[in-house]
């Protein structure tokens, strides 16, 4: 298990590395550039601005300094913001995403796997019902429509929760709104997943038996369906979570929460090099990890599988 | 009875207290705070705050107010301007603002070194400055000098009537050298920054919100009402209106274009004409665009009017002229909706009934905004003339490169804001060779009349540049004005006074206050 685990990590380093010199050059192969002004900027200013940030090197020289820094976690500073440096900006955005994401994931697993095991146990009637159209509609209603329509029924009608802003501003009352319906997606699709896996292993041979061993109707429910049927649930968790923090570029601007996800799409726009690097190379070390976490829980609730 | 009077009283102080608090939605986060390294209007917003440089703009008219200094003169062929500095200014931690200090900042701004974006401004007016900025001269080169501690001195290429009124722009900013000199690029940084505008800065949450406090060491900091801003952070339209509707904030210009119908309402909405025009790039190096006929045509056949009161409807105002009246200046009379006209003058130009016409297209960023308004014109010129343009649109980056570095664009959709209240600022874009001459536009006339102006004052050198701009538009035609912008701005005057719309949408914080 260990072995398997130190393996897994040390493969993150290809992975990221091809990550990055990819991204390195296909940035900047795209039209326009940080300096690009409607007002052109004067030549003696641009040639000092390339001279500043190293840009008057060949693009290979560029990218060799580029990995150099990487090694030791330095992004450089920001094309944009003159003031702070990429790592700053990941510094004090990142946390924000995370807790975001995390609070955002617990309530789609708990509120998703709740719900499906209700609809599963009360299969075809009503309650099973009610939980698969809001199922369907939480998959098929897109989170920039979610997002403005909960602001909508809650901040300017009910006028109960704030429409926008973080914690410093509404306290922890600004976390409901975003983390609602930034789970929302994610939520249903767990209750779908579980309600159909937990329908599958009802009907499996061995619950058959613990039912005819006499064993009473929760105890069967919770020991022996839910430890089966919630496997494939947690396969889902690790593309969920990378899911939900990808995602939720779209929910901090909606509700300005200040996270690493609004500085990504500013930095795409100004075509900030180092801020986009910056964010991909995160964006990539969360996502493989989220995958190996799931790995070894995967591991930890099937004793048919193990990791060698 | 006394804990009900005490508990009233408290009230009393508490509602007070807010009111001179004051919450604006103030667009994207902010690229810098240091003045010299400012360019948009967010980051401009949060400078008039924080600094104040020798004069400022008047909140009605955007004239100079006296500032940093208390007055200034020019030399009788207005080559020389002379500012008097107000005695006993200082920066927020004391420290005396001289005339030395000004030097210095300036200095620092055009230092070719620091690459500051906007350096070019104060270095197209003031002598020998442009050298230095080039890397071609030292600072000495630069024709600033202190006369004594308070006697500012600045040489200028030619006569500048406007000069006072230009050095409120950012890029005349007065920085804290000597807190610049101790910390390096992190002076910026809350507990040490050090200003000398209305307020002083007290907490930055990047990508969430600025706060900035007043500041007692303000020299009329009496005058000033408001104790609290808090600037918030915001790149999404609609969450910043929603902002305003629900009281979280007080100001805004954030007005999405879907809800104008709604918007246009309120009692609150104010809309002015701004100092700004919106149009479109033709590259006259193409065929049939090198035609000043067929330019003229596509001007004629476009309803302005339609445009604004069904499209933009936010109170635009069609253009036939490029540069907006401003007073003492007409802008070109241009060429008003006339289909016939132009159907004629495409006859003329040898496609009549828009017969073998290319199809040209329209290239604008982005923005459902500039779409419908391409799609508009589109329609009008299939109507009007018979032909058929297409429409590209490119994200800003990608835009912008296509526009001014590759020129690759037929016709290009643009707009432009005025930095200061002078006619030139729209002129010279089109001079030959100039940097933001995207349609590569190139007439002798035209560039002679302007270098004209630049050596002359007053009504003579405004009627070298209403001359000027007859060769642009009126002769031909080279570029298609469509509207002069509008402010529109959401504050509800019935609870604040000391704001006033004007056009350059310049809004010193010292004279906001509540209303009484």
């Amino acid at each position: 298990m260990a072995r398997y685990f130190i393996r897994r990590v040390l493969s993150l380093i290809p992975t990221l590395f091809i990550v990055i010199t990819l991204s390195f050059f296909l940035i900047r192969i795209a039209p326009g550039g940080p300096f690009a002004r409607e007002r052109d900027v004067p030549e003696a200013i641009l040639q000092n601005l390339m001279k500043r940030y190293h840009m008057d090197e060949p693009l290979f020289k560029q990218y060799l300094r580029y990995m150099k820094d990487i090694i030791r976690w330095d992004f450089g500073p920001s094309y944009r913001y003159r003031d702070l440096t990429v790592n700053e900006i990941i510094d004090r955005g990142l946390p924000v995403s995370m807790s975001l994401g995390v609070i955002s994931l617990t309530l789609a697993a708990v509120g998703g796997i709740a719900v499906g095991i209700i609809s599963a146990l009360k299969q075809n009637r009503w309650q099973d019902y009610v939980a698969v159209s809001v199922a369907v509609i939480g998959i098929s209603v897109p989170l920039f429509v979610m997002g403005p329509v909960l602001q909508l029924v809650f901040g300017m009608k009910l006028k109960i929760l704030p429409i926008g802003q973080w914690i410093s501003t509404n306290g922890i009352k600004a976390v409901i709104l975003p983390a609602v319906t930034l789970s929302f997606p994610y939520f249903a699709y767990i209750a779908r997943l579980s309600r159909a896996s937990i329908l599958e292993v009802l009907r499996s041979d061995y619950i058959r038996t613990a039912r005819a061993k006499g064993l009473k109707e929760s105890v069967v429910v919770w020991k022996h369906v839910l430890k089966g049927a919630l496997l494939p649930v947690v396969t889902y968790l690790g593309p969920a979570f990378s899911g939900i923090v990808v995602g939720s570029i779209v929910i901090e601007s909606v509700f300005l929460v200040p996270g690493i996800g609004r500085p990504f799409v500013q930095s795409a726009l100004n075509r900030d090099y180092t801020l986009i690097m910056a964010e991909v190379v995160v964006y990539s070390v969360i996502l493989i990890i989220a995958n190996l976490v799931v790995d070894v829980i995967y591991g930890l609730l099937d004793p048919r599988i193990s990791y060698k | 009875m006394r804990k009900i009077l005490f508990a009233f009283f408290a009230l009393l102080a508490v509602v007070g207290l807010s009111a001179q608090e004051f919450t604006i939605v103030n667009g994207t986060e902010p690229a810098s705070l240091d003045p010299h390294a400012v360019e948009g209007v967010p980051e401009h917003r949060i400078y008039l705050a924080l600094f104040e440089g020798l004069t400022i703009n008047d909140p009605k008219t955007n004239r100079a107010l006296p500032a940093v200094a208390e007055g200034w003169s020019f030399s009788k062929d207005y080559k020389t301007c002379t500012f008097k500095l107000r005695k006993g200014t200082t920066w927020s931690d004391g420290v005396e603002i001289t005339a030395d200090t000004v030097v210095k900042s300036w200095l620092r701004k055009m230092d070719p070194k620091n690459a500051f974006q906007y350096a070019d401004l104060p270095a197209m007016y003031i002598a020998g400055a442009q050298e230095y900025l080039d890397g071609k001269a030292g600072p000495e080169n630069v024709k600033i000098r202190a006369v004594d501690k308070y006697t500012f001195e600045v040489q200028l290429v030619g006569p500048i009537p406007f000069f006072a009124d230009m050095v409120s722009h950012y890029a005349f900013a007065i920085v804290p050298i000597h807190a610049i000199e101790k910390y390096g690029a992190d002076w910026v940084k809350p507990g040490k920054i050090v200003s000398n505008g209305p307020f002083v800065l007290s907490e930055w949450k990047p990508q969430e919100k600025i706060v900035v406090v007043k500041n007692n060491k303000y020299w009329d900091a009496k005058n000033v009402a408001l104790k609290k801003i808090i600037f918030i952070a915001n790149d999404d339209i609609n969450v910043g209106y929603n902002l305003y509707k629900t009281g979280a904030s007080d100001w805004t210009n954030t007005v999405p274009s879907e809800l104008m119908d709604e918007v246009k309402l309120r009692k609150d909405f104010h809309v002015a004409p701004q100092y700004g025009t919106y149009y479109y790039i033709f590259n006259v190096t193409r065929k049939p665009l090198d035609d000043a006929r067929v330019r003229k045509a596509l001007a004629m056949s476009i309803n302005k009017n339609d445009l604004v009161n069904k499209v933009t409807r936010g109170g635009q105002i069609p253009a036939d002229g490029f540069v907006p009246p401003s007073s003492g200046y007409t802008p070109a009379k241009g060429y008003g909706f006339d289909p016939t006209a132009a159907r004629k003058l495409l006859a003329e130009a040898g496609y009549p009934d828009g017969k073998g016409f290319p199809t040209l297209t329209i290239l604008y960023n982005t923005n459902t905004n500039h779409k419908r308004i391409a799609e508009f014109i589109q329609a009008q010129w299939k109507e009007n003339l018979g032909i058929t343009v297409n429409l590209l649109n490119q994200e800003w980056g990608t835009y912008l490169d296509t526009r001014s570095q590759s020129h690759n664009f037929d016709i290009a959709r643009a707009g432009w804001i005025g930095d200061y209240l002078d006619p030139s600022t729209f002129l010279d874009m089109w001079v030959t060779g100039g940097t933001q001459n995207d349609g590569l536009y190139s007439n002798k006339t035209y560039d002679e009349l302007l270098a004209k102006s630049r050596l002359t004052s007053g009504a003579e050198r405004y009627q070298l540049m209403m001359d000027a701009e007859k060769v642009l538009i009126d002769q031909d035609m080279a570029i298609l004005p469509i509207y002069y912008y509008v402010t529109q701005n959401l504050i509800d005057m019935n609870k604040w006074d000391g704001w006033y719309p004007n056009p350059l949408d310049i809004h010193p914080w010292k004279f906001i206050r509540p209303k009484k």
